[in-house]
């Protein structure tokens, strides 16, 4: 057992050194990791210019910090509205509405299968009456608003611009997002209404009809946040995101958009998970392989169209219910690894995310983490500063390649969709998250006060409690709402919405007319499935 | 795999184990994980799929003999949806199919879910070994008809 003879210094622990995601990673870096062809021109460039991957502006941080975009929406529309109002009093310029249940599935919170689940996780809304109440005393033409809701993205969407109307706000003045991202419901979140196809169509409807008439808008977030917490890896998250990416880019053109008029619009949504370089890595690459995508694939000549805008989130999964404090300490890893990656905005999750939504107070801290990174921490001074470390080169061209390898093998199978169909992706995360399950069990992934430093006898923490009261009242609401509208009226504009979808006409304007009388999420999202069909997913373990 | 006792009841059979998402949650990472594992230690196990409601949960779990049912829940409706489908087993004369579960939920609720008759509540951070480890100690084969 001595190692006397072994000299101290060559020794080193007996763990496999990887990634979270398992990446091996080697004692030291050097030139020799890059590769003889290795050119900081072509690799690098500089910040703001092709192929953006240092950061997509010249300035980075020192120009502008990044937004601080924290995601909020409980209970009833006007509890929601009421914390708008504080964060825009506490000057916040944007707001990110977090949907119900229910409402992210296009069901209204009568239906049998929203029992017990209204207003629980984000806001419910049924009809343009509860989007009245969300934004009312909002003024739509000054604060941007990010909207995460995907399968029936185009009806609430519709009824942002009813509220607009209402306000006398032209719709070319709107600026705002909607996650929109159908594809990765299929892949990840699993929260949809239709099979991929049809879905596809009703986005570059929402497209066109952007491009002609909310320009300002950001009509698609393309999100590997879910994906990742669905258990992939972070090569996973980053190829199945570009795959869903360019599959949005060959919709639009197959519609018969101009790759310039819609490309500038598209967005990204990543996650930012423990493992510090690797994040870093991912973030820098996912530029690169995106200016090169849209240059040397799609012709795109926009700048704005090449180069690949993101909002990050800290990585849910990685919380824990045990010592939750020591989430803190996670999400501030995670969100400086997001800041060195380049994000145009953060979302830090709160310590008690495992537990519940997050209190007030535990809001705070997840806040203030980020005004610490970015007025304490001094990391904002200057822009990429890793760039040129051998070790962030080699491992953000590392991720690189094998992204594009998982992406030439969904090419190969005819494009994302048809991934999908044959459950491709879903495989590989399923594979994936069992895998590390398997390691974290075993001890060969530590996870700290989960399978290593434990201790019994936690103290409680206090965690925030929704009522059974916003369901009855917005029972009440719906049904008042109901008995008040222009029934005759709203059956033939639900009709003729039907109708289009068996036409090739942009659903917009229909489903525009829909809401203006009140249409229910619901009763919108139905009217298209006799011909657009349901989606039932086939369940891969 | 063996279990205590296995060896000498001829009648003794696999346990079967039906994880169920139940709601509108499409969060199931985990349960896929949780059927995959117990699976994996030699459990006959049949998942569910997503959406589904407390009424087909309790439906399969009969039709398919189950001796326990695995919810996993990540939406906050927790405390409508376990009693729900202990209420619904209670009703079809089932009460002998256990339930138990995992997700997010807040050590109160754990109590009185427990109280409305859910057997075990495993939180994340949760090991499948710990998983497995509970179900042998704690679930056994319900007499057959």
């Amino acid at each position: 057992m001595s190692d006397a003879g072994t000299p101290r210094k060559s020794t080193e622990r007996p763990i496999a050194f990887t990634t979270v995601s398992d990446l091996p990673i080697e004692r030291l870096y050097t030139e020799e990791d890059l590769g003889p062809d290795w050119s900081e021109s072509e690799k690098l460039g500089t910040p703001g210019e092709f192929p953006y991957t240092r950061g997509i502006h010249p300035t980075m941080y020192r120009g502008r910090l990044w937004t601080m975009r924290q995601f909020a929406g409980f209970g009833s529309a006007e509890d929601t509205n009421a914390r708008f109002h504080y964060l825009l009093e506490h000057g916040q310029t944007g707001l990110s509405t977090a949907f119900d249940l229910p409402t992210l599935m296009g069901r209204d919170s009568d239906d049998a299968l929203s029992r017990g689940e209204v207003g629980r996780e984000g806001v419910a809304v049924d009809t343009l009456a509860d989007m009245e109440i969300l934004f009312g005393g909002i003024p739509l033409d000054r604060v941007s608003t990010s909207m995460t809701i995907n399968a029936p993205a185009a009806v609430i969407f519709c009824m942002y611009l009813a509220v607009a109307e209402k306000q006398n706000v032209p719709l070319a003045q709107l600026e705002g997002t909607l996650q929109n991202d159908i594809l990765k419901e299929y892949i990840a979140q699993k929260e949809w209404i239709y099979p991929p196809r049809p879905s596809m169509r009703i986005i570059t409807d929402l497209m066109a009809f952007c491009s002609r008439e909310v320009p300002k808008w950001n009509t698609i977030s393309i999100s590997g946040y879910h994906i990742r917490e669905a258990g992939s890896t972070a090569v996973q998250e980053l190829a199945f995101t570009l795959a869903d990416g360019i599959a949005y880019v060959e919709a639009g053109l197959k519609a018969g958009l101009s790759v310039d008029d819609f490309a500038p619009r598209l967005s990204y949504f990543f996650n930012s998970h423990n493992d510090f370089f690797e994040e870093i890595a991912k973030m820098r690459a996912a530029r690169r392989i995106w200016a090169h995508v849209m240059r040397d694939r799609f012709g795109a000549k926009n700048p704005r169209s090449q180069t690949m805008r993101f909002h990050t989130q800290t990585a849910g999964c990685s919380l824990t219910a045990q010592q939750p404090l020591n989430n803190v300490a996670r999400v501030t890893v995670q969100a400086l690894a997001a800041v060195l990656g380049g994000t145009q905005s953060l979302h830090t999750d709160s310590f008690d995310e495992a537990l519940a939504l997050p209190t007030e107070s535990a809001v705070t801290v997840a806040l203030r983490t980020q005004q610490i990174l970015a007025e304490e921490s001094g990391v904002t001074n200057t822009i990429d500063p890793l760039g040129g470390s051998y070790f962030v080169e080699a491992l953000t061209d590392k991720i690189e390649r094998d992204a594009l390898a998982y992406i030439e093998r969904i090419d190969e199978m005819g494009g994302m969709i048809a991934a999908i169909e044959r459950g491709f992706p879903q495989k590989e995360i399923a594979d994936a998250s069992y895998h590390y399950q398997r390691q974290v069990d075993r001890g060969d992934k530590t996870i700290v006060g989960v399978n290593k430093y434990t201790f019994d006898g936690e103290r409680r923490t206090e965690t925030l409690k929704i009522g059974d009261d916003v369901e009855r009242a917005q029972l009440a609401r719906l049904a008042e709402v109901k008995a008040r509208r222009d029934e005759a009226k709203l059956r033939r504009d639900l009709a003729a919405l039907a109708q289009a979808a068996s036409t090739d006409q942009n659903l917009i304007p229909f489903m525009l007319a829909c809401v203006r009388n009140y249409g229910t999420v619901q009763e919108l999202s139905q009217a298209l499935v006799p011909v657009f069909g349901t989606y039932r997913e086939v369940s891969v373990l | 795999m063996t279990r205590a006792g296995e060896g000498h009841v001829s009648e003794e059979r696999k346990l079967r184990l039906l994880v169920g998402k139940v709601g509108l949650d499409g969060h199931d990472r985990g349960a896929k994980i949780i059927a995959r594992a117990l699976r994996d230690a030699g459990f006959e196990v049949i998942y569910t799929g997503l959406h589904q409601t407390p009424e087909m949960v309790v439906a399969t779990a009969i039709q398919e003999d189950v001796d326990a049912v695995s919810l996993s829940i990540l939406s906050g409706a927790h405390n409508y949806l376990f009693p729900r489908v202990i209420e619904l087993l209670r009703e079809k004369g089932a009460q002998d199919i256990a339930v138990f579960g995992g997700g997010i939920v807040p050590d109160e609720d754990i109590e009185s879910l427990k109280q409305a008759g859910v057997k075990e509540i495993f939180t994340p951070g949760a090991t499948t070994e710990s998983v497995i480890a509970w179900v042998r100690a704690n679930i056994h084969p319900r007499p057959l008809d």
